[in-house]
């Protein structure tokens, strides 16, 4: 969930009015905000590296407020206070326009070279707009929580803006050889290549994380003007010739991307958020963007849509029962200017630029509830009647986890994820012998693979609790995981129980005894007939020589039992003998 | 009789006594240890009131070894002055005496003797005076014989420092008659025996009494895990509610099931490599419902069933990547689907609780797996108050009664909520779980018919049972580094009882 700081007296001044911290946590809280933290830049840089380089910064009251991830249009101050005073009726939603320009049309073209690499782009114009320190902040601010969020790092879309009155159009869109791109980029004094810049910026703790996105690539994406001045070098950098400052009035924006859509709604929310700051209010200059194949459209799109739902709906969706009447009113709220038409029961609904997560009906159904008030909502219990039934492999197991207890064992609850070393090598095993299935990107050892066996997670929980006075009687009934191509997916689980008895002496007669005890409580008798059970003298890598035997029930093999070899209690850091059991219980469904 | 002679005699003296004895003085008029007499004092206060013991302390002097060798051969200087013939003696064979060294400048500075240092055959002592008092002797007499008092306080500290005299604590008991005093008294049993049953001794004989104050003997027994004695009650209260448990046995989960199906899109932050663990191999899925899947595919590319959809391409290949499922929503919408295929639609309630994994960073509170709990209502009609009144019972028999609802995006869900609830201790909301109606594009392309809504609900089970035992760090709960005497102790899960308070915190 993104977090918006802003501060609070320049929000209060926005809004209108003053509220108490519990007061506008309240508001926060009914609108599907969070107030997460009261704080100042002092503070912050206090906590972060301590006092002493604290000491000059300022103490103005900042609120950092939780968005829910979906709403772009919240991201900023301007838009924060814009969806309140429409939410708490204090102003109207504003419309934005897009006008064409008094002269010439400003142009984007692209050409085909960015096919391969970054495709998309789209432009806009801010004309006669005017920036104070505060505003200029948060449009910066801005445009890194998009890159942030929706532009997912800036491998979707990402941002550039310039000083319009610095460049000459038209614009082009192309993609070049690094060592062919040149220019003087944000921040520095000089000339470099792209190449260049892609090894300066790799200790860059900002920049570093964004080169992955063309790093490799043969041509990096590249915007020139007219007079060959480069604009930006999407998505790691813009040019320092058109950097804006607070004294900017015209603004050329661009972004470029993957994802057509987003780039779409990223300029949508860009204009729509900082328009409010032009000469004409909520207006903003159009401009062309001409494709590869010679067509071309106008940008921004700041598309209004309108959609038709029947109050019944959401009545019935949400478990109220308000007129149409007040539903519109209730959506308008919500900066979805509504009104009823037709039969007096279908409500219209403009969606504008602002609400791309608007894309179905259960949005606005959602954007009713909240308006209404969660916690006006009258609660009821559904009539659905059901009756229960228990996962059968579930219902076994919690009828034995309690006899395992009576017999004296007791549980762990050891991890899935394991090393490779853990199931193999520690019990004398070469990996491939383990179907086990392998994680392709673990961040460290400890999440190499999906266990194969509950064995290794009981004796690392011994290993860690040599202090406790022997013996040692320890059980977990859990499943493993095996790769096996009968499955969609490529591999199954299977629910194993096991146990360790771990003393000075290898307690083969007790762990023995414990099968025993199972094999009753399962109803399963011994013997080979009629599904019995019994155990027959085998071997196993993990085992003592001529202390291993592996274990038949109900005409198949479910596990083995046995004394563990001294390489694997040395291995898994263990000094006293131990014996252990394991099978699967699937088969005594 | 019981307890020994010295129990016996001591009994006697005190129904002689007026009042009370001292056992030190009883020790010495009797010529016995003091400690035999203390034994005795013990023995008998373990019968309860038959005498009464009060411990007393009293400050005495007492002669060192050395003291009492001079106490009864003099002092070192009156042994030196009396070894002295008249015709002298060489200062090389005094100094080879027993108390040579010591005596010989004691007596010098004494003035009881001279050395005459011009004799033939080297030095020679002679006795100065005809005779001597020895002082020293005579004081340590009279402390000797309890009459210390009569020293003075510098001649004490005098002796004490030529370590002939020791001030000792004495700790003796003032003996004085119990309540139920009697100087016949008999051994009490320790135990009922077999035999006293069957003779019917029992009745005769006095038993010693229990100490009430000491602790049992624990019983050897197995132990359940706290986590899954809470996952337990989490299992009977869905059961209680009429909510059949859903299969969540395949960890494996490809990207379709955990993602596609639940219109998560595939540009989504989860399913980057740093949130989610994907598999090296099994790498792909080798089946997918390929109907189901061109829905999928068409309601995020495109849109439909009322929807605009993500408009983005959506690649097969992407949906096909196996990963440790990252929630068992996955399950859910598997079991959403099968329910889907049969017709005609019959509503349902289900649960799940099973293991989850997230390839995030770890700290005090997140770890690579955890348990995440679901609840899930299918049926015509649903509407958000009925989410509500379901999480109302739910968290009611959890022990949570004051709740309240914020809005909130996830996904697959919309109406979503986030559930609060408000925690005396912390005096605060704190978020105890999310919730939502699915989306119709998750369940539209499943097959649902269209007036079918679902409900659903999550929360971890590690959270309300660190919460429920206070344990502050999840490493402490779970995996194989928890300390087994935490599972031997921990005790019966009852989420609607009353917690324990929490440990008072220590000023930071």
């Amino acid at each position: 969930m993104p977090t918006v700081s802003v501060k609070r007296d320049l929000l209060f001044q926005a809004l209108g009015r003053t509220y108490t911290d519990e007061e506008f946590d309240e508001l926060c809280f009914e609108f599907g905000l969070e107030l997460d933290e009261i704080t100042s830049e002092k503070e912050i840089i206090s906590k972060e590296q301590g006092n002493v380089k604290a000491a000059g910064a300022s103490d103005v009251v900042l609120y950092k407020i939780d968005v829910p991830a979906n709403r772009y249009d919240l991201l900023c101050l301007e838009g924060l206070v814009r969806g309140l005073q429409v939410f708490k009726e204090r102003i109207k939603a504003p419309v934005y326009k897009r006008v064409m320009p008094d002269g010439k049309i400003q142009k984007l073209i692209i050409t085909e070279e960015t096919a391969k690499i970054r495709p998309f782009a789209v432009a806009a114009v801010l004309r006669n707009i005017k920036f104070t320190k505060d505003r200029y902040d948060s449009f910066i601010e801005l445009q890194e929580k998009l890159h942030q969020n929706i532009c997912r790092k800036r491998a979707l879309v990402a941002i550039g803006t310039h000083d319009l009155d610095t460049l000459s159009g038209p614009f082009t869109y192309t993609a070049k050889r690094p060592s062919d791109i040149k220019f003087k980029p944000l921040n520095k004094t000089k000339e470099y290549t792209a190449f260049e810049l892609m090894n300066i910026y790799k200790t860059d703790n900002h920049l570093k994380h964004y080169l992955h996105i063309i790093e490799n690539k043969p041509l990096y994406p590249v915007i020139y003007d007219s007079n060959g001045v480069v604009l930006s070098m999407p998505p790691i950098i813009n040019g320092d010739h058109s950097r804006i400052t607070v004294n900017t009035r015209n603004i050329f924006i661009e972004c470029t991307g993957t994802d057509f859509t987003k780039a779409k709604i990223v300029l949508d929310i860009i204009v729509t958020m900082f328009s409010e700051y032009c000469e004409n209010q909520f207006t903003v200059e159009a401009a062309e963007v001409v494709f590869p194949n010679g067509k071309s459209s106008t940008f921004p799109e700041l598309a209004y849509r309108k959609e038709m739902v029947r109050a019944d709906l959401i009545n019935k969706k949400v478990g109220i029962r308000e007129t149409p009447e007040n539903l519109a009113k209730l959506l308008t709220r919500m900066y979805l200017k509504s009104e009823v038409i037709g039969d007096g029961n279908q409500i219209e609904i403009e969606i504008p630029p602002t609400r791309a997560d608007i894309i179905h009906a259960c949005d606005i159904v959602e954007d009713a509830a909240i308006a209404y008030g969660y916690n006006n909502i009258q609660m009821t219990l559904p009539k659905t009647y059901t009756i229960a039934n228990q996962f059968p492999l579930n219902k076994l197991t919690e009828l034995l986890r309690y006899d395992m207890a009576a017999a004296g064992f007791t549980e762990v609850l050891t991890f899935a994820l394991c090393s490779q070393e853990d199931i193999a090598d520690k019990l004398g095993l070469d990996i491939s012998a383990t179907k086990a299935v392998h994680i392709s990107n673990p961040k460290t050892a400890e999440f190499q693979v999906a266990r194969t066996t509950l064995l290794p997670g009981l004796l690392k929980t011994i290993a860690a609790n040599r202090k406790m006075p022997l013996p040692l009687k320890l059980f977990e009934i859990s499943d493993i995981v095996i790769k096996d191509s009968n499955t969609d997916v490529g591999a199954k689980n299977y629910r194993h129980l096991c146990a360790v008895y771990y003393n000075k002496n290898p307690g083969f007669e007790i762990i023995h005894g414990l099968l025993d005890r199972i094999m009753q409580l399962l109803d399963v008798p011994p013997g080979e007939d009629k599904g019995g059970y019994v155990i027959k003298a085998s071997e196993g890598p993990a085992f003592f020589p001529g202390r291993c035997a592996e274990i038949f029930a109900r005409g198949q093999s479910v596990g083995k039992l046995g004394v563990l070899h001294p390489d694997v209690i040395t291995k898994f850091e263990l000094t006293m003998p131990c014996s252990s059991l394991e099978i699967n219980i699937g088969p005594f469904l | 009789m019981a307890d020994g002679p010295v129990a016996e005699l001591l009994l006697r003296r005190l129904e002689a006594s007026d009042g009370g004895l001292d056992s030190a003085e009883l020790a010495a008029e009797l010529g016995m240890e003091h400690q035999a007499v203390v034994g005795a004092v013990k023995s008998l206060q373990a019968l309860g009131e038959i005498i009464e013991a009060e411990l007393r302390s009293t400050k005495r002097w007492e002669l060192t070894a050395e003291g009492e060798e001079i106490a009864r051969e003099g002092s070192h200087e009156a042994r030196v002055f009396r070894s002295i013939p008249p015709e002298g003696l060489a200062q090389s064979e005094l100094m080879r005496l027993p108390s040579g060294k010591v005596g010989f400048s004691k007596a010098m500075s004494n003035k009881w003797i001279r050395v005459d240092k011009s004799a033939a055959d080297g030095p020679r002592v002679f006795q100065v005076v005809d005779s001597m008092e020895d002082e020293v002797q005579r004081r340590l007499q009279l402390v000797q014989g309890g009459q210390a008092e009569k020293l003075g306080e510098k001649e004490r500290s005098e002796l004490r420092k030529r370590k002939l005299l020791a001030e000792v604590t004495l700790k003796t008991y003032w003996v004085s008659k119990g309540s139920a005093f009697s100087t016949s008294i008999s051994k009490q049993e320790t135990e009922l025996s077999p035999e006293m049953i069957s003779s019917g001794s029992w009745r005769d004989r006095p038993f010693k009494p229990y100490n009430f104050l000491a602790h049992g003997v624990l019983p050897d027994s197995g132990h359940l895990h706290p986590l899954l004695k809470v996952r337990s009650q989490f299992r009977q209260i869905f059961l209680e509610m009429g909510f059949t448990e859903m299969p969540t046995d395949n960890f494996i989960e490809s990207s379709f099931w955990n993602f596609d199906a639940l219109f998560q899109p595939q540009q989504h932050p989860a399913r980057d490599q740093h949130d989610t663990f994907f598999l090296r191999d099994p790498a792909e899925a080798l089946q997918l419902p390929m109907d189901y899947v061109q829905r999928v595919k068409r309601t995020h590319s495109q849109g439909g069933y009322g929807s605009q959809g993500y408009k983005y391409t959506w690649k097969l290949d992407e949906a096909r990547k196996n990963l440790l499922r990252t929630h068992t929503t996955s399950a859910s919408a598997r079991a959403l689907y099968r329910l889907a295929q049969k017709k005609p639609f019959t509503p349902v309630k289900y649960f799940s609780i099973d293991r989850v994994f997230r390839n995030e960073t770890l700290d005090a509170t997140h770890l690579a797996e955890f348990h995440q709990i679901e609840g899930v209502v299918a049926d015509h009609g649903l509407t958000l108050g009925h989410l509500m009144g379901v999480l109302r019972e739910f968290f009611t028999k959890l022990g949570i009664t004051q709740l309240r609802f914020k809005p909130a995006y996830n996904p697959y869900t919309e109406p979503s909520m986030e559930v609060f609830s408000y925690h005396q201790g912390l005096k605060k909301w704190v978020e105890v779980g999310n919730s939502g109606v699915f989306r119709p594009e998750m369940l539209l392309p499943m097959g649902l018919p269209e007036n079918v809504s679902v409900i659903a609900w999550g929360l971890s089970l590690e959270r309300p049972t660190m919460i429920k035992y206070g344990i502050n760090n999840i490493r402490d709960l779970v995996g194989h580094k928890v300390n087994l005497q935490m599972v031997y102790d921990s005790p019966l899960c009852r989420l609607d009882a009353e917690p324990r308070p929490p440990p008072t915190q220590k000023a930071a």
